[in-house]
C-alpha cells in the first residue's frame, strides 16, 4: 500500500460511531472492495451467486449489474438515513430497503432483458439474502457518510463483479469453448462440459483459491525471508 | 398423486440437492461443517423452518399476495425472519437442552438462501400446500445428507496431512465438487 | 489494510439511540414498509407493460413457428373443463388457459396449439406443442423454457433438427427409441441427452392426452 497525504483524508469529521471503520479517503474506500477486502476471494461472501449462475460470461454480466444496482442504491439509502434510524431495528430496516430494490432490478431484469431474467431465474430475487449487501450495510453503509458509503458499495460491487467474470471466463471457455457466446477454438475443440455443470463451479472456485492460497503463502515467505 | 410427490421429493433430495447442484446454503455449508453434531443439527433446523416456510409460503400466495405479486419477495424474506425468531423463542423456553446445542445456529437459518429459494421456486411452480411439504421435506434432509456427509468428512481431515496452501478453503471446495460430481449420479432416475 | 483497528470490537450498543420508544421502532419499519411497497407498486405499473407485451410476443411466435405459418389464428379459452370462443367477464387474457387454432389460406384447419410442461432431468420442460387433433400428428414443439443441464439436456432446444424428428410422428402415444427409426410413432432421441429427450415425449403425450379429448367435445357441440 503506497503512502496516502494526510491532507486527502475525509474533511469535517463527523461524531465518531462506535465500531465506525476509521477515516479514510474515498478513493481506499472504492478500491478496498475490488482487491485486499474482495468480497468473494477475502471476506468468502455471496459464494452461492458466484457458483451457481457463473456458467456463461453473460449470467455474470447480469448478475454482476444487478447487485452492483442493488448495493449501490441500499447504500445510498441506508447511509442517508443511517441518523433516523433507530438502532433495535437498523437490521430489520436495511432488510426492508434492500428488498424493495431488489424487486426493482429483478421487475426491470424481468421487463427489458427478459431473457436474462430467464436464465438467473430466481437469483435474482436471492440478492436479497446475499450476505455481502446486508454485510456492507451493517459494517459500513449505517455508520458513514453518504460519499463514502458510494465509494464503497462501487468498490465491493465491482469486485463481485471481477470475482464473477473471473469464474464465468474460465467455466465458459473451457466447458463451452466460447467467450460472450463466441467461438474461440474452432470446430474441434470438444467443450468439457463438466465446467458448466455444478461440479465444475466447485472446481473452478476451489482452484481459485487454492491460487490464492498459494500466493498468500509465497508472499509470507518472502517477508519471512526479507525480515531476516 | 403418490407418484408425484415421491419424484418431488427424491429429485429435490438426490437429483436437485439443494447444496449440491443448487449451491444453496454454502455459507453455512462451508462455514460450520467441521463436526458431525452440528452438521446435522444445523439440517435438522433446516429442515423445520423450510417446512414452516412451504406452509406460510402457501397460505400467503393463496390468501394474501393474489393482488400484489411484487410484493412477493419482501413477505417471504419477513415471514422467515419472523418465523426463525419465533422457532428461537420456542426452542429457547420448551426445550433449552436442544437450544443450548443449537443456539448460535438459528438466526443462521435466516440468510440461508435454501429457504428464500424454496419459497419462490414453490411460488413460479405452483405447488400446493401438499406438494410444497413435500418440496420443503425433500430439501431439508438434502441439506442435512450434504451438510452430514462434508463434516464427516471433515472430520477425518482434520488428522490429515494438508498443504499449507489448501488449509483455507481450496480443499473444502475440492472435497464438494468430488460430492456434487457424486450426486450427478443419480440424474436420470425415476425418468425410466 | 491489516494495520488499521477497528475499535477493538467495542459493544455497538451505547449509541444516542438506545431505549427508543416502542412507537418510533414501530413507527420506522411502517415508514420503510410503506416507501418500500409505494416504489415498488410504480415500478410494477412501469414495467407491467413490457413484461405482458414480451409473454405474449413470445407465445405468438411459438404458435405460429409449431404450426408452420398459418394464415389464420383462432383463440379458445378453457373455463372451468370446457372450451369456449370468450372468456368469462373479468378474467385475464395472459393467465388464462388457451388452446390456438391455425387455419391455412383455404381456411382448412392446420392443427392445434397448446401450451404444455413435465417435471424434466433438473426442472421443468415448458413446450408449445402443435397437433392435429383428428390424426393426432405432429406439426412441430418449441421449448418455451427448460433448466436441463447446458451442453447436454439444453439440445432439446438448441439443436434444431432434434424438432424436425418430430414433425408428423403420431402422439397415440409417442414413444422414445436410442437407434434411428421410421416407425410412424416413435422418435430418435438425442445421444447424451436421453432423459431430457424423453421429458419432451413425455410433454407431448401429455399435450395431446388432455387436449384432444376437450377439442373433440368442443367440435361435437359446435358441429351441431
Amino acid at each position: 500500500m503506497t503512502a496516502i497525504p494526510v491532507e486527502t483524508l475525509e474533511q469535517a469529521p463527523e461524531p465518531i460511531v462506535p465500531g465506525a471503520p476509521p477515516p479514510q479517503p474515498l478513493a481506499m474506500d472504492f478500491w478496498r472492495g475490488i482487491a485486499d477486502d474482495n468480497p468473494v476471494m477475502i471476506q468468502m461472501l455471496g459464494l452461492c451467486p458466484t457458483m451457481a449462475i457463473s456458467n456463461q460470461v453473460s449470467n455474470g454480466l447480469g448478475m454482476g449489474a444487478a447487485t452492483l444496482f442493488v448495493l449501490v442504491f441500499s447504500s445510498l439509502m441506508i447511509s442517508s438515513l443511517r441518523k433516523v434510524i433507530p438502532n433495535e431495528v437498523r437490521l430489520a430496516t436495511y432488510i426492508l430497503v434492500i428488498c424493495t430494490f431488489v424487486t426493482i432490478a429483478d421487475l426491470i431484469m424481468q421487463a427489458y432483458s427478459p431473457l436474462l431474467s430467464r436464465t438467473l431465474g430466481p437469483f435474482v430475487p436471492l440478492i436479497v439474502v446475499n450476505c455481502i449487501i446486508l454485510g456492507r450495510a451493517e459494517a459500513f453503509a449505517g455508520k458513514v457518510g453518504p460519499m463514502r458509503a458510494l465509494a464503497d458499495a462501487f468498490g465491493q460491487g465491482f469486485g463481485f463483479t471481477l470475482a464473477l467474470l473471473i469464474m464465468c471466463t474460465i467455466r465458459e471457455v473451457i466447458g463451452s469453448g466460447t467467450f460472450l457466446g463466441f467461438h474461440l477454438f474452432g470446430p474441434h475443440y470438444e467443450p468439457q462440459l463438466f465446467f458448466i455443470m455444478p461440479p465444475g463451479g466447485f472446481l473452478s472456485m476451489g482452484l481459485m483459491f487454492l491460487t490464492m492460497g498459494w500466493w498468500g503463502e509465497r508472499k509470507k515467505a518472502k517477508l519471512a525471508g526479507a525480515s531476516k | 398423486m403418490i407418484a408425484n410427490l415421491s419424484w418431488i421429493f427424491f429429485s429435490t433430495l438426490l437429483i436437485n440437492n439443494f447444496t449440491l447442484a443448487m449451491f444453496l446454503g454454502l455459507c453455512s455449508f462451508f462455514g460450520v461443517t467441521t463436526k458431525m453434531d452440528t452438521g446435522w443439527r444445523l439440517g435438522a433446523a433446516n429442515t423445520f423452518v423450510l417446512v414452516m416456510t412451504a406452509v406460510a409460503v402457501w397460505v400467503l400466495n393463496t390468501f394474501v399476495l393474489t393482488t400484489a405479486p411484487y410484493l412477493r419477495t419482501i413477505a417471504f424474506i419477513v415471514v422467515i425472519a419472523s418465523l426463525v425468531q419465533i422457532v428461537e423463542m420456542a426452542i429457547k423456553k420448551f426445550l433449552p437442552v436442544l437450544f443450548r446445542e443449537l443456539g448460535i445456529y438459528l438466526p443462521l437459518i435466516t440468510t440461508n438462501c435454501a429457504i428464500l429459494y424454496l419459497a419462490l421456486t414453490q411460488t413460479t411452480r405452483g405447488y400446493n400446500l401438499i406438494e410444497g411439504i413435500f418440496y420443503a421435506i425433500g430439501g431439508g434432509l438434502g441439506l442435512t445428507l450434504a451438510l452430514t456427509l462434508m463434516a464427516s468428512i471433515r472430520e477425518r481431515l482434520d488428522v490429515a496431512d494438508v498443504p499449507a496452501l489448501a488449509k483455507r478453503m481450496g480443499l473444502v471446495l475440492i472435497i464438494a465438487s468430488c460430492m456434487s460430481m457424486a450426486f450427478m449420479g443419480f440424474a436420470g432416475m425415476g425418468s425410466g | 489494510m491489516t494495520g488499521h483497528q477497528h475499535g477493538g470490537g467495542a459493544p455497538a450498543t451505547p449509541t444516542p439511540d438506545a431505549g427508543s420508544s416502542t412507537a418510533r421502532l414501530l413507527f420506522t419499519l411502517a415508514f420503510f414498509g410503506a416507501l418500500g411497497g409505494g416504489i415498488l407498486a410504480y415500478t410494477y405499473q412501469k414495467t407491467l407493460g413490457p413484461i405482458r407485451k414480451f409473454a405474449g410476443e413470445k407465445v405468438e411466435v411459438a404458435v405460429k413457428e409449431v404450426l408452420g405459418a398459418p394464415a389464420t389464428l383462432d383463440t379458445l379459452y378453457l373455463v372451468g373443463d370446457k372450451l369456449s370462443k370468450t372468456l368469462p367477464q373479468g378474467a385475464d387474457v395472459l393467465e388464462a388457459t388457451k388452446v390456438f387454432i391455425g387455419y391455412n389460406g383455404k381456411g382448412e384447419q392446420i392443427g392445434v396449439a397448446v401450451e404444455e410442461f413435465t417435471p424434466g432431468f433438473s426442472s421443468e420442460v415448458h413446450l408449445m406443442v402443435g397437433f392435429n387433433p383428428a390424426t393426432t400428428a405432429l406439426t412441430g414443439f418449441k421449448v418455451l423454457s427448460q433448466t436441463e443441464t447446458p451442453g447436454l439436456g439444453d439440445k432439446i432446444e438448441k439443436d434444431p433438427s432434434f424438432m424436425t424428428r418430430f414433425v408428423g410422428k403420431l402422439a397415440n402415444p409417442l414413444k422414445g427409441t436410442k437407434s434411428a427409426t421410421t416407425d410412424a410413432s416413435t422418435v430418435q432421441t438425442i445421444t447424451g441427452a436421453t432423459i431430457s429427450s424423453k421429458a419432451v415425449i413425455k410433454v407431448i403425450n401429455k399435450a395431446v392426452g388432455t387436449w384432444k379429448p376437450r377439442l373433440d367435445a368442443y367440435a361435437k357441440e359446435s358441429g351441431k
